[in-house]
C-alpha cells in the first residue's frame, strides 16, 4: 500500500482538522484550565466527535447498544488503567487480583488514567498469576468506578489535561468481567497499547507540524539587526533539520499505522519506530519552538508553551522514546 | 488475486529461480559491485550470471522503457521488485552513474536520439560514465565554474580541470558542466555536455582518499574537441540539467543510510562486545545507541518508500531529495561510528587477511564522504529551508 493518505483519508483529516479548528482551539483549552473546569474537557465536544464518527473509527457497526456501541456513540467514556510506577512498564504489572467467591478481588493502585476522574467504565489491568515482569499471569477487568473499594483522585496535569490515580481496596469484580482470559492478558493489554501509541505517535506528529508552522511563520516575520531573524543562516539549518525530521518521524507513523492495520500482530516493531520517532521529533519541535519565538515563547499569553507541555505528557503516555528503543531492542536479541 | 499480487508472486519465484546464493550475501568489498564498462571484468561467475538474467529481463533498470534495454514497469511493479529484492538480500546488478544520475536527465532532457544512443549502453552495462561537476574553485558553489567550451563550426572545443571526478581513471565516457557563455550571469552560461573520455586532450589523475583508496581523480581537459550535437537540453540552459540530475544522485546517496537488509546491528556488535546475563549487548550505552540508530534507519526506510509514492501521486517537491540526502547521509556515518566502537580494537586493523585488508575501517573513513559528495550537508539544509521552507535571503 502506499505511504500517502487516500482520499477517503485526506478527507476524513480535513474534516477532523474543520471541527478542531472551529470548536477546539488552543484557547478552548486555556478557557477550560482558567475555569478549573470539573470534567477538564468538555463533554459537548465529545459529543460532536461522536456525532462525526470519530469515536467509533475502530469499532464495527454491529455493537450498537452494548458497552462498546456506547464507547463507539460517545454515550459511556471509559478509561484505560495500565500505569503503576512513574514509568510505563506493562509488564511490571502489580495490581493485585485474587480469586474470590464466583469472581475476583483487586488490590492495588494505577496511576496516569486517562481522565480516570470521570469514566463511567474502567478497564483495569492486573496481575492474576505470577510476578511483575511475567507476561503470564496478566488479565484485563471491567471494573464499576463507583463500586465499592475505589477511590479516585484526580490530577491535573502540567498540559491541562487530566489524570486519575486511583486506589482499589478489595474491589469485588464478578468473573463476566473479565475481558479476554483470565491470565492470558498480555497479549490483548500489548495490541490495546499499539493501538494507543500509533495514536499518541499521530497526534505528535500533528503537534509538531502546527508548532513548525508557527515557528517558520515567526522566522519571516521577526525582525532583528535590520532583517528578518529567519535570514540567519543558523536558524535555517535549525529549521531545516527540524522540517527534515518531522518528515521522516511522518513516513514512520504512516507506516506503523497501515501496519497496524494490515498485520496487526506483527506490527510491534513498527509502533515502537513510530513512537519512539514522534516523541522524540515533538520533542525537538517544542523545544525549537520556543527558542526560535525568543522572550514571546516564553509567555502564558503566547500559545506555544500549551504545545510543549502536551508534547512532555505524550512522551510518557504509553511509553517514552527510551521505552521503545529497548523494546526494539529486545525484539532483535540484543 | 489482483494483477499486482500475481506480478509479487511471480517476481519472487523468478527471483528465487535466478539469483545465485552467493550474490545474497552483502557485499564486503569493492570487487562485490560490478560497474559495467568497456573494460569491465567480473569478480566472479554467480555475478556474471546474475547480471546477465538481469540484463537479459531487463531489470538492471526495471523502470526504464523497454525500447532503452529497461524492464518497463510501472511505479507499483517496480517497487515489488525493490521489495524481493531487498527481501532475498539481492546484490544490485549492475551499478552505475548512468543508471543512477544520467539515464534520469537524459530521458526528461535528451533528444530521441541521444536516448537511443546512450540508454541502451547503460542498462547493458556496456559504458561506464563520469560525473565531470566540481572544480577547484567551484564546489558548493558549483555555478561559478570556469571548465570553457568555445565555439568551433558544428564543434565545441573544451578546456580547463574538473575534481573529485568519481572513477574518472575507470569512466568510458563523462557528462559534463561546461561555460558556453563567460559573458552571462553564472547560473545562465552553462551547458551540459557529453564526451568520451578517451577522446584527445582528455587526461586523469588519480586522488589518494584518507581510506587509502583511489576512487576519485583529477581531471584536465586540453582542446578537447566535442560535436555540439552532444550538447544535453538547450546551450547556456545547462544548469537545469545539471540541478535535476542533482536531484537523481542525491535520492540515491540518501539510500546509503538505510540498508534493512541482514542482520540487526546490535547483533554484529554482540559478535566483539558480548552480552550480559540476560543476553543484552553488555555495553548498554551502545546498547541504546543502536537502537536509537535502528529506528532511525527504519524510519528513514519509511520516509524513502513514501518519497517514491509521493512522487507517484505528483505531491512531491522537487527539493525533497536534498532533505533525504542530508538525513541518510547522516545517519550512514552514525552507523559506521557504532560499527567502530562496536568492533573496538579488532576495528583497527588496517591491513591483515583476517580484517580483508582493514575493510571496515576503510569503510568506515568513506562514509565520511556521504555528506560531502553530491552537495555538502550544510548547502542541503540551506536548499530546504530556501526552497521548501521559502525563508528569506537563503
Ligand atoms: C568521495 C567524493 C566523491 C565525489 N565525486 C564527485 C564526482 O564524481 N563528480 C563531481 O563533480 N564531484 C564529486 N565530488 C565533489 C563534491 O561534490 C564536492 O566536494 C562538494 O560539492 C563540496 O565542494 P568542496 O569540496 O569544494 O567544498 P566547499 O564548497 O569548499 O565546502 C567546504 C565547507 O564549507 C561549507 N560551505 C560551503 N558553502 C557554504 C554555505 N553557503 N553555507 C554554509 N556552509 C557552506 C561546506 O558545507 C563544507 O563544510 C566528490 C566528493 C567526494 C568527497
Amino acid at each position: 500500500m502506499a505511504l500517502v493518505l487516500t482520499e477517503e483519508q485526506s478527507m476524513l483529516r480535513d474534516s477532523a482538522r474543520g471541527l478542531i479548528s472551529d470548536k477546539a482551539p488552543v484557547s478552548h483549552l486555556r478557557q477550560l484550565r482558567d475555569s478549573k473546569d470539573a470534567t477538564g474537557f468538555s463533554r459537548e465536544l465529545w459529543k460532536a466527535f461522536a456525532e462525526m464518527g470519530f469515536t467509533g473509527l475502530l469499532v464495527p457497526e454491529d455493537f450498537g447498544g452494548s458497552a462498546l456501541g456506547c464507547v463507539a456513540d460517545g454515550s459511556l467514556l471509559a478509561a484505560f488503567a495500565v500505569d503503576e510506577g512513574a514509568k510505563h512498564r506493562p509488564l511490571q504489572t502489580n495490581l493485585q487480583a485474587k480469586r474470590s467467591g464466583n469472581g475476583f478481588k483487586l488490590n492495588g493502585a494505577k496511576a496516569f488514567v486517562v481522565d480516570g476522574h470521570t469514566a463511567d467504565l474502567l478497564i483495569v489491568a492486573a496481575r492474576s498469576a505470577g510476578s511483575p515482569g511475567e507476561r503470564d499471569g496478566l488479565t484485563l477487568f471491567l471494573v464499576d468506578p463507583k463500586a465499592n473499594g475505589v477511590a479516585a483522585d484526580r490530577t491535573a496535569m502540567v498540559d491541562s489535561h487530566n489524570a486519575a490515580r486511583i486506589n482499589f481496596d478489595n474491589v469485588e469484580v464478578n468473573a463476566d468481567h473479565v475481558l479476554g482470559e483470565v491470565d492470558q492478558g498480555y497479549q490483548l493489554l500489548e495490541g490495546v497499547l499499539n493501538i494507543g501509541r500509533g495514536a499518541v505517535a499521530s497526534e505528535m506528529v500533528g503537534l509538531s507540524e502546527e508548532v513548525f508552522g508557527r515557528t517558520v511563520n515567526y522566522l519571516k516575520e521577526r525582525k532583528q539587526f535590520g532583517k528578518a531573524i529567519g535570514e540567519f543562516q543558523a536558524l535555517q539549518h535549525r529549521a531545516a533539520q527540524l522540517y527534515i525530521e518531522i518528515e521522516i518521524t511522518r513516513a514512520a507513523v504512516l507506516k506503523a499505522l497501515q501496519t497496524l492495520d494490515a498485520n496487526f500482530d506483527s506490527a510491534g516493531a513498527a509502533v515502537a519506530v513510530a513512537k519512539a520517532r514522534a516523541g522524540s521529533t515533538a520533542t525537538l519541535a517544542v523545544q525549537e519552538g520556543v527558542q526560535m519565538h525568543g522572550g514571546m515563547g516564553m509567555t502564558d499569553q503566547f500559545d506555544i508553551g500549551f504545545f510543549m507541555k502536551r508534547a512532555r505528557v505524550c512522551q510518557e503516555l504509553f511509553g517514552d522514546a527510551n521505552f521503545h528503543a529497548d523494546q526494539l531492542a529486545r525484539m532483535k536479541s540484543y | 488475486m489482483s494483477d499486482l499480487e500475481k506480478f509479487r508472486r511471480e517476481t519472487r519465484a523468478w527471483l528465487e529461480a535466478n539469483c545465485p546464493p552467493e550474490m545474497r550475501k552483502p557485499m564486503t568489498s569493492d570487487e562485490d559491485t560490478f560497474w559495467g564498462g568497456r573494460d569491465a571484468k567480473f569478480s566472479s561467475e554467480p555475478q556474471r550470471a546474475w547480471f546477465e538474467r538481469m540484463r537479459d529481463k531487463g531489470w538492471t533498470v526495471p523502470h526504464w522503457p523497454q525500447e532503452y534495454g529497461g524492464g518497463g514497469l510501472d511505479g507499483e511493479q517496480a517497487k515489488i521488485v525493490r521489495q524481493e529484492m531487498a527481501a532475498i538480500g539481492a546484490r544490485a546488478p549492475l551499478v552505475s552513474f548512468g543508471i543512477s544520475m544520467l539515464g534520469p536527465a537524459l530521458l526528461k532532457y535528451g533528444t530521441e536520439a541521444q536516448k537511443k544512443e546512450h540508454l541502451p549502453k547503460i542498462t547493458a552495462g556496456l559504458i561506464r560514465w563520469c560525473q565531470g561537476y566540481s572544480e577547484p574553485n567551484a564546489g558548493s558553489d558549483l555555478a561559478s565554474l570556469q571548465t570553457r567550451a568555445e565555439t568551433d563550426g558544428d564543434d565545441f572545443i573544451i578546456n580547463g580541470q574538473k575534481i573529485w571526478t568519481s572513477y574518472a581513471n575507470y569512466a568510458d565516457w563523462i557528462f559534463c558542466l561546461v561555460r558556453t557563455d563567460p559573458k552571462a550571469k553564472k547560473h545562465d552560461g552553462i551547458s551540459f555536455i557529453l564526451f568520451d573520455m578517451a577522446s584527445k586532450g582528455v587526461s586523469t589523475k588519480p586522488i589518494l582518499l584518507i581510506s587509502g583508496r583511489s576512487p576519485f581523480c583529477e581531471t584536465f581537459f586540453d582542446n578537447v574537441r566535442v560535436p555540439k550535437s552532444h550538447v544535453v537540453g538547450t546551450v547556456n540552459r545547462g544548469w537545469d540539467v545539471a540541478k535535476y540530475l542533482l536531484q537523481h544522485e542525491r535520492a540515491m546517496i540518501s539510500g546509503m543510510g538505510e540498508r534493512g537488509v541482514g542482520r540487526p546491528l546490535g547483533q554484529v556488535a554482540a559478535d566483539s562486545v558480548g552480552h550480559d546475563e540476560q543476553g543484552r549487548l553488555e555495553d548498554p550505552i551502545l546498547r541504546g545507541q543502536i537502537a536509537a540508530f535502528e529506528i532511525d534507519e527504519a524510519a528513514l526506510a519509511a520516509a524513502a518508500e513514501r518519497a517514491v509514492d509521493l512522487a507517484k501521486a505528483g505531491q512531491s517537491h522537487p527539493a525533497f531529495s536534498s532533505a533525504m540526502k542530508y538525513y541518510g547521509t547522516e545517519l550512514n556515518k552514525r552507523r559506521y561510528e557504532i560499527l567502530m566502537s562496536a568492533g573496538g580494537i579488532d576495528a583497527l586493523e588496517w591491513e591483515s587477511e583476517r580484517s580483508k585488508g582493514g575493510a571496515r575501517p576503510r569503510a568506515w573513513l568513506r562514509t565520511k564522504a556521504n555528506s560531502i559528495e553530491g552537495g555538502t550537508s550544510e548547502v542541503m539544509l540551506g536548499i530546504v529551508a530556501k526552497r521548501i521552507l521559502d525563508l528569506p535571503g537563503a
